[in-house]
Order: C-alpha cells, then sequence, then structure tokens
C-alpha cells in the first residue's frame, strides 16, 4: 500500500470531523442568534442554593483525583502496550508471552504497593 | 481548479452524503433513545410517561428540542466565557466523531481503517475533557467537584473497559471493526469471554456516567454536577452528546462481543434472511439501550468510594488476571485466529 492509498483511507475521517464540528458551532451559534437573551445580576451568580458565592471556586482539592489521574496514565500506557501485543501474539508466540507475563508482573508489584499504601481506598 | 473539482469533488460529495446517512439517523436515534427513557421507565413505574405531543408522545423530543433551541444561553459573570462554551460543542463533537469508524453492516463503514478499536478508544479517551472544562470554566462549586468527580470516574473505569477490549483483541487477532465481527469464534472462545462481557456492561454505565453510577449529577448532593451552571442549547449539547455516547458504547458492545450485524441465536429461514444486517445491528444496540435504561429504574445510586472500590480493586484485577487466563488458553492449544 503506497502512501496515497493510506491517507485516502484517512480522508473520509477528515470530512467527517469538519462536519460534525460543524453541526456542533451550528447549533451553539443558532441558538446563541435567535434565543432572546435578558441578563441580570441574580441570573449571571454562580448557583449556589440561594446564598451569594464568597469566594472562587477553584479552591484546593482532594490529592486522590490527582492521585487517580497519575494511577491512570500508568494503567493506560500499559493498555496502549498491550494492544500490538495482542493482535500479533499468534506469529510472536512462547517468548512474546513469557516478555508480556515479566511486564505485567512488575506492573503488579507496583499495583500491589499502591493498594498497601492506601492510594486506592476513598472512605 | 476546475479538473481538481471533478476529480475530487465527487468523491467529496460522495463522502458527505456518507457522514450525513449516519448522523441524521444517529440523531435520530438519540431523539427516540429519550422518548423510549421516558416511556420504559413510565411503565416500570407504573406512569404513562410522555403522551401529549404527537401520536403516543413520539413528537415530545422534537418539542423539548425547540424549546431548548430557543432558549437563553446563560452564561455566569464569573465564568471563563469561551471554555464554557467550548465544553458543549467538544462533548457533542466527540461523540459523533466517533461514529466515522463503526461499521453498522457488512462494508457500510465511512472509514473502514485498519486501526479502527485504538481509533475508537482514543476519542473516547478524550471525552473527559468535555467535562473536566465544564466542570472548571463554571466557577461554581457544584460543578467543580462534579467535574473532579466525573474525571476520575470515566478514567478508572476506562482502564478496566481497555483491558476487557484487549481480551477481545487476543480472539480475533486484529484491530479492523469489520474483522473483528468476521472473525469465527469458537464455543470456548465465547465462553471465556462472557464475564468480559459482563464488565464491559458495567463499565459502559460508569464511562457514560449513567445510573447506578450518575455521581457526578446526583442531583442529592451536586444538583447536575458539571452541567449545573447550563441552560438552553448548551445544556442540549452535553445531552445530545451523552446519548449519542451511550448508542456509540452500546453499538461497541455489540461489535466487540454480541456479532454486529450477524443473525443472532444462528436463527435460519428465508423471512430472517431478507432482513438487512443494519436492522440487526440496530435491534441489538437498542437492546443493550433497553439495559441501560433498566438499570436506572431498578438501581439505586452507588457511592463514591464504593464505585472507586469497584473500579480499581475489582474489575482491575479481574481484568489483568483474564488477559493472562485467555493469552495462556490460546498459546497451550495454539488456537491463535489466522
Amino acid at each position: 500500500m503506497n502512501s496515497g492509498e493510506f491517507l485516502s483511507e484517512y480522508f473520509p475521517i477528515l470530512v467527517f470531523i469538519a462536519i460534525a464540528a460543524g453541526i456542533s458551532i451550528a447549533m451553539i451559534v443558532g441558538s446563541w442568534i435567535s434565543g432572546i437573551r435578558r441578563p441580570d445580576r441574580e441570573k449571571l451568580t454562580p448557583y449556589e442554593c440561594g446564598f451569594d458565592a464568597f469566594t472562587d471556586a477553584r479552591h484546593k482539592f482532594d490529592v486522590r483525583f490527582y492521585l487517580v489521574a497519575i494511577l491512570f496514565i500508568i494503567f493506560d500506557l500499559e493498555i496502549a502496550f498491550l494492544f500490538p501485543w495482542a493482535v500479533s501474539l499468534g506469529e510472536t508466540g512462547v517468548f512474546a508471552f513469557w516478555s508480556m507475563m515479566v511486564f505485567l508482573g512488575v506492573l503488579t508489584i507496583g499495583f500491589i504497593y499502591e493498594w498497601k499504601k492506601g492510594a486506592l481506598d476513598w472512605e | 481548479m476546475t479538473e481538481l473539482m471533478n476529480e475530487y469533488g465527487w468523491t467529496l460529495l460522495l463522502i458527505v452524503l456518507q457522514a450525513l446517512a449516519i448522523i441524521v439517523p444517529l440523531l435520530t436515534c438519540v431523539a427516540l433513545l429519550t422518548y423510549m427513557e421516558r416511556k420504559v421507565m413510565g411503565a416500570m413505574q407504573l406512569r404513562q410517561g410522555p403522551q401529549t405531543v404527537g401520536p403516543f408522545g413520539l413528537l415530545q423530543a422534537v418539542a423539548d428540542g425547540v424549546k431548548l433551541f430557543s432558549k437563553e444561553i446563560v452564561i455566569p459573570s464569573r465564568a471563563h466565557g469561551p471554555v464554557f462554551i467550548l465544553a458543549p460543542m467538544l462533548t457533542l463533537f466527540l461523540s459523533l466523531v466517533a461514529w466515522a469508524v463503526i461499521p453498522v453492516n457488512e462494508g457500510w463503514a465511512i472509514a473502514n481503517i485498519n486501526v479502527g478499536i485504538l481509533y475508537l478508544f482514543a476519542v473516547s479517551s478524550v471525552g473527559v475533557y468535555g467535562v473536566l472544562m465544564a466542570g472548571w470554566a463554571s466557577n461554581s462549586r457544584y460543578a467543580f467537584l462534579g467535574g473532579m468527580r466525573s474525571a476520575a470516574q470515566m478514567v478508572s473505569y476506562e482502564v478496566s473497559m481497555g483491558l476487557v477490549i484487549v481480551c477481545v483483541l487476543l480472539c480475533v487477532g486484529t484491530l479492523n471493526l469489520t474483522e473483528i465481527v468476521m472473525v469465527e469464534r469458537t464455543w470456548w472462545m465465547n465462553a471465556l469471554l462472557f464475564p468480559m462481557f459482563i464488565v464491559f456492561l458495567i463499565s459502559i454505565l460508569a464511562e457514560t456516567n449513567r445510573a447506578p453510577f450518575d455521581l457526578p449529577e446526583g442531583e442529592s448532593e451536586l444538583s447536575g454536577g458539571f452541567m449545573v451552571e447550563y441552560s438552553g442549547m448548551a445544556f442540549a449539547l452535553f445531552f445530545l452528546g451523552e446519548y449519542a455516547n451511550m448508542i456509540l458504547m452500546s453499538a461497541m458492545a455489540v461489535i466487540l462481543f454480541m456479532g454486529g450485524w450477524n443473525v443472532p441465536f444462528g436463527l435460519e429461514g428465508d423471512i430472517i434472511n431478507a432482513v438487512p444486517g443494519v436492522i440487526w445491528f440496530g435491534l441489538k444496540t437498542f437492546s443493550i439501550l433497553f439495559f441501560f435504561i433498566w438499570t436506572r429504574a431498578s438501581l439505586p445510586r452507588y457511592r463514591y468510594d464504593q464505585l472507586m472500590r469497584l473500579g480499581w480493586k475489582i474489575f482491575l484485577p479481574f481484568t489483568l488476571i483474564w488477559v493472562v487466563v485467555i493469552s495462556g488458553t490460546l498459546l497451550y492449544l495454539d488456537a491463535f485466529p489466522k
């Protein structure tokens, strides 16, 4: 397969992306033009069950959200690594299988460490 | 210039028509799905559901759409305007873009690319940005907390979803969505994949923020989560995106586990064979969507710690072990797909 054919496979996706973006923008812009806007102070303050907002809402948040994001990166990278391995295991055979088992073993040790440290606990 | 138009113009027009042939039925399905959800939930709770607008209330979704379109889009004064408006647009955009590679019948995919499942996985990963942007830009406590929770929940369940997909890939040996459906699977492969099907079904509930995992918008504690400040069409785009995503995830489950456009349960007969594959595809997808609605009507909401425990401490180890089990079995029996 030459590069031209290869690219032509992806060209419909590009067109599709343009159409999807067009629809999303058209919906907002259309509504923005056609809708009536009568802003007032009460309408424009953030919703706080009737109170005025005291401070900026972008305050400190629980570090565990951050930990989850870090863990996600590790495991998602591992999955990205597993995809080609899974597809080609038929040709690469026993050697590839055991290589991946070693890799998964190392990962599992790290996972057990996280678990014991309590990084996965939300109480 | 005219030569260029003759050569590429018709191809481009054809692709645009194909794309519209996917998007228009999809948006119709979203409208139907909201109607179906209210009608099915109504029946399960011994109510009538919508019945005033149009025959049997069928035009309710259209009426809702027109109402939301004509409503005001409120941008809170403290919000970050551009990001605030971009978030719902991104959400709908991503839920539409993924459909470019979904084969609804044999050869009926707009782009039959070799790495279809990777593309789907990538696009669904970016979905979390819409939620985070909405939560941050709103500058409201409810929205901020809802956005954080929702993002953590979506990435947690994406890990187990990815491992489930790896299990299927081991059995089919290809990343092309059409080929994933076409490859023959033995009975023991189906038996081994069945637990993964269950994990996948539960994960897509969490991934699309649906009950019993609808904590990001838990009315009782966060009063709407990251969508709390959105109104009018901006809210409608989130809504459309969420439902289009539900249909997308169901279609993914159909492609990975339920044989796509093939006739289910090995049924035979002249009439059954005459039914086009796209009808079977639609029926299977809507049976999973019915499961979505069914769980919403029957299960109470999870607590957040329970949700994270299920994702990280049960699904992740289980799917990881299952990848080893399936690859080991395939290696032992030398039953890799050729």
